[in-house]
């Protein structure tokens, strides 16, 4: 490590903060957008053309709100939550490969803050972290709603956590590394993972949606129920920061899905193109982001589809329905690569 | 029993399949639906840009009609304050004097002609029972207000501009169909 490496690493990790900010702010812009079409209307275009600056007006908005803290909430409690939401959120970004490598004047600069070998489970770290943020949020309020909120919230993440959890062992398996960065390698060309673990896919995607607080799995924040869910209490930018991590946790999560399933950063047929190195990694990383942002309009789309679970029926998915497929996606999974490794 | 409609279906809690307990054929089905909405076309009308067109007998802001010389056809007879079911039109009548034939047509005319347009429920009686054609409903939409005085329409926002360029056309009003049914007014009335 010398002094060029930590500059660049310093700018590199800015740079993806900043990309992640603005892909969080324009997904607000977005999910607007998409529910409007879906609904056959045209959604914001009042601010800027096609109503682009208007991000940056909600934004506004939330800032001018008056900041409330109720009496009976715990001062410390209350504003931490919304912190530890947007820092985790935040976080995740550093172990996903964006790239491959770039090389200048003969150095190689990977396009990865931290390539860890236990990258995956950093991840799941993070995630689980996030979960603190809702808890602790809906706790220092003082008030049944957010309580029920983050109790929903808490159950609904420990639930879901195991059956992701589950769903990766099985690419684990297949992969054979926990490490980002070469879980993307061995996809290359077209050995998307998605084509070897469907099941898994599958099972990881229904996982994501919960652990983002997604709909249909939105209960913590359930609005014809509990008010606002775990944020009834807040307003002002600490509302804004629970909403915008809910949108900062969506682009990661597609991000995680595209890196694990969809060949991260792999182009199709890219060899073939004969482009110098450069190009092909600034193409790939360009096609990461494509799958990303498709990820997110399914999120969406999957929002402005299907309506909100009951409680018992979300139980009832994760804990009879997704938990044994996963289980038994591992067992599939061990058994066939035990017996093509035997031969 | 007999139908209502066509569209009922027979509910039954018949036990679900396997393909739809897994809820995912269902699913694709409902994504489906919303992509094709999404390339549907809009049927939001952008308001300041586009308006929404109006039926031509649309109800709307009353106007007081003068005639051809620019005379106010009103002679404050009160047949539209009695006709109104919101008792929402009142009047004040006032002797023509000499000299003011070219302001209205006949020897009594209505000082003050007001119409309260939060009591107003923009029926049309009023403009059916005037025997003088002066009174009639128009496509303009009565404009929002913050405080209720401003809702009391006086002669000055009632009354057509004097200039014949801009007075206000009513003729979708008085189709044929009408104009018939006007010159039977007086039994029309007993009915």
């Amino acid at each position: 490590m010398d002094w060029t490496l930590y500059i660049y690493k310093t700018i590199f990790l800015f740079i993806i903060l900043l990309v992640t900010l603005l892909v969080a702010m324009y997904s607000t812009y977005g999910e607007r957008k998409v529910a409007a079409f879906m609904q056959d209307r045209r959604g914001p275009n009042r601010a800027g053309p096609f109503g682009l600056l208007q991000p940056l007006a909600d934004g506004v908005k939330m800032f001018m709100k008056e900041e409330i803290i109720p009496l009976s909430a715990n001062r410390i409690l209350f504003i931490l939550g919304p912190s530890i939401a947007m820092t985790t959120a935040l976080l995740t970004g550093v172990v996903i490969p964006w790239g491959a490598t770039l090389s200048f004047g003969g150095r190689e600069f990977s396009m990865q803050i931290a390539d860890l070998n236990i990258g995956i489970l950093y991840v799941f770290a993070m995630v689980s972290i996030g979960v603190y943020g809702i808890m602790i949020g809906g706790w220092a309020s003082n008030n049944k709603y957010a309580l029920y909120g983050s109790i929903r919230a808490a159950s609904q993440m420990i639930s879901y956590e195991l059956a992701m959890g589950l769903s990766i062992v099985a690419l684990v398996i297949t992969t054979g590394s926990l490490s980002l960065h070469e879980i993307v390698q061995q996809q290359h060309g077209m050995h998307w993972n998605v084509f070897y673990q469907p099941l898994g896919f599958l099972l990881f995607l229904i996982c994501a949606f919960a652990e983002t607080n997604r709909a249909p799995f939105d209960l913590p924040e359930c609005e014809t129920e509990l008010v606002g869910g775990y944020h009834t209490e807040y307003s002002s930018m600490k509302l804004g920061f629970y909403l915008f991590a809910e949108y900062i946790n969506m682009f990661i999560s597609s991000a995680v899905i595209s890196t694990l399933y969809f060949g991260g950063y792999n182009m199709p047929f890219i060899d073939q193109l004969g482009l110098s190195p450069n190009i092909v990694t600034l193409l790939g990383t360009a096609f990461f982001f494509l799958k990303i942002f498709g990820m997110i309009f399914l999120f969406m789309w999957v929002r402005w589809t299907l309506p909100r679970f009951r409680y018992d029926q979300l139980m009832n998915l994760g804990w009879k329905g997704l938990i044994p497929l996963a289980i038994f996606n591992i067992l599939a999974t061990g058994v066939y690569y035990y017996f093509t490794e035997l031969t | 029993m007999q139908k209502l409609t066509d569209r009922s279906k027979v509910v039954s809690d018949k036990k679900m399949t396997f393909l739809e307990k897994i809820y995912l054929p269902a699913i694709l089905k409902g994504m489906s639906i919303t992509l094709t909405h999404f390339f549907r076309k809009k049927s939001t009308i952008s308001y300041p840009e586009q308006t929404r067109e109006f039926s031509k007998v649309y109800r709307g802001q009353h106007v007081l009609k003068r005639d051809e010389l620019g005379r106010e056809r009103c002679t404050s007879c009160g047949l539209c304050a009695v006709a109104c079911p919101a008792e929402a039109i009142t009047m004040i009548s006032a002797e023509r004097k000499p000299g003011e034939e070219h302001l209205y047509r006949e020897e009594k005319y209505a000082a003050v002609y007001e119409i309260d347009m939060l009591r107003c429920i923009f029926c049309g009686d009023c403009e059916e029972a005037c025997p003088k054609e002066a009174i009639f409903l128009t496509d303009r939409i009565v404009a929002s207000e913050y405080k209720r005085k401003p809702f009391i329409y006086g002669k000055d926002i009632l009354l057509e501009p004097l200039d014949p360029a801009k007075r206000i056309d009513i003729s979708a009003r008085q189709t044929d169909a009408v104009q018939k049914f006007k010159e039977n007014k007086r039994f029309a009335h007993n009915k």
